[in-house]
């Protein structure tokens, strides 16, 4: 079974306030950089992920995403899938 | 009767909230280790404080997966008390059984300190010890306690009753200074204070018994 490789990006909702990002944005201030006008924390997720093909990888991923990975009352995610090394078997 | 008391790895508050369910009102209690997958018998079932599998991911994103909140939920789903303190009402919301999301204080600190409220007991079976409008204090005790839900969400919260206490001084940054919510049917609380550390005169007032005496009545 091939191996997809996998990255979810969690990022907060624009309309949740990021304190920690706020906290981050001020430091890169006393850091001397002064242009940083909005800077907003998230995670990501990298996994590996066995499935007979694309299409079962992709649903297991968004099921991942939208139920485990993020917590969509507060956060939006997003996600890229690699192609298994050696291209996708039949 | 007998009240569960949950305990996942991480819980911190289980042995206090015995202490003061048994200690000081005399309701026996029982350990329910998470693994667990059974709730006959029981009258309650309170999950406690803590960092239940060290917060990993998000507060309460893992606690929602076991076997003993899958039982859970059918208990509460079946009328059953269900009381969530700190951890326990960030599990409570990341189950769905309570809507919104507890977040990162605004201010981000922890916060550890006595709290002011205001009681709105409406339907809720663990509030009704206390008059409508009622202030009482209570210890907090947290670093992600700010309510979050879309402001849609909270006017019908709000209108349906479930914003049973909240801050008088908004410590935390929550919308409409929410501590804590009733689920519809009144059968499920959660709140970010801890009545179990207000139930001794000793150690910090007395303002949580009649929280958690509710379930001896």
């Amino acid at each position: 079974m091939p191996t997809y490789h996998a990255r979810v990006q969690v990022s907060l909702r624009p309309s949740v306030l990021d304190p920690a990002g706020e906290a981050t944005r001020a430091a890169a201030q006393r850091l001397g950089v002064e242009g940083v006008r909005r800077l907003r924390i998230g995670k990501a997720i990298e996994l590996e992920l066995e499935a007979p093909d694309r299409a079962t990888a992709r649903s297991q991923l968004e099921l991942l995403s939208d139920r485990l990975l993020a917590n969509p009352v507060i956060e939006d995610w997003s996600l890229e899938i690699h192609e298994p090394a050696g291209g996708e078997r039949p | 009767m007998t009240v569960g008391v949950v305990v996942f790895p991480g819980s911190n508050c289980d042995r206090d909230v015995r202490w003061a369910l048994e200690g000081c009102l005399g309701l026996p209690v029982t350990y329910l280790w998470h693994e667990q997958d059974s709730l006959d018998g029981l009258d309650a079932v309170v999950i406690p404080g803590g960092f239940s599998y060290g917060d990993y991911l998000r507060c309460g994103a893992i606690a929602r997966f076991s076997p003993v909140l899958q039982a859970l939920r059918h208990y509460a789903e079946a009328g059953g008390a269900v009381l969530g303190i700190c951890n326990g009402f960030q599990v409570l919301t990341e189950m769905g059984l309570l809507p919104g999301a507890l977040t990162r204080n605004a201010g981000l600190h922890f916060i550890c300190e006595p709290a002011e409220l205001r009681v709105s007991p409406g339907r809720c079976r663990w509030l009704q010890g206390y008059g409508e409008g009622e202030s009482i204090r209570l210890p907090i005790a947290h670093g992600e306690g700010r309510y979050q839900c879309d402001p849609a969400d909270l006017h019908q919260l709000e209108s349906n009753g479930q914003v049973v206490l909240r801050y008088a001084g908004n410590p935390n940054g929550s919308v409409g200074n929410v501590a804590g919510l009733s689920n519809a049917a009144g059968n499920v609380l959660g709140l970010m204070p801890h009545p179990e550390r207000a139930c001794d005169g000793i150690t910090g007032g007395l303002d949580g018994r009649a929280l958690l005496a509710s379930l001896g009545r």
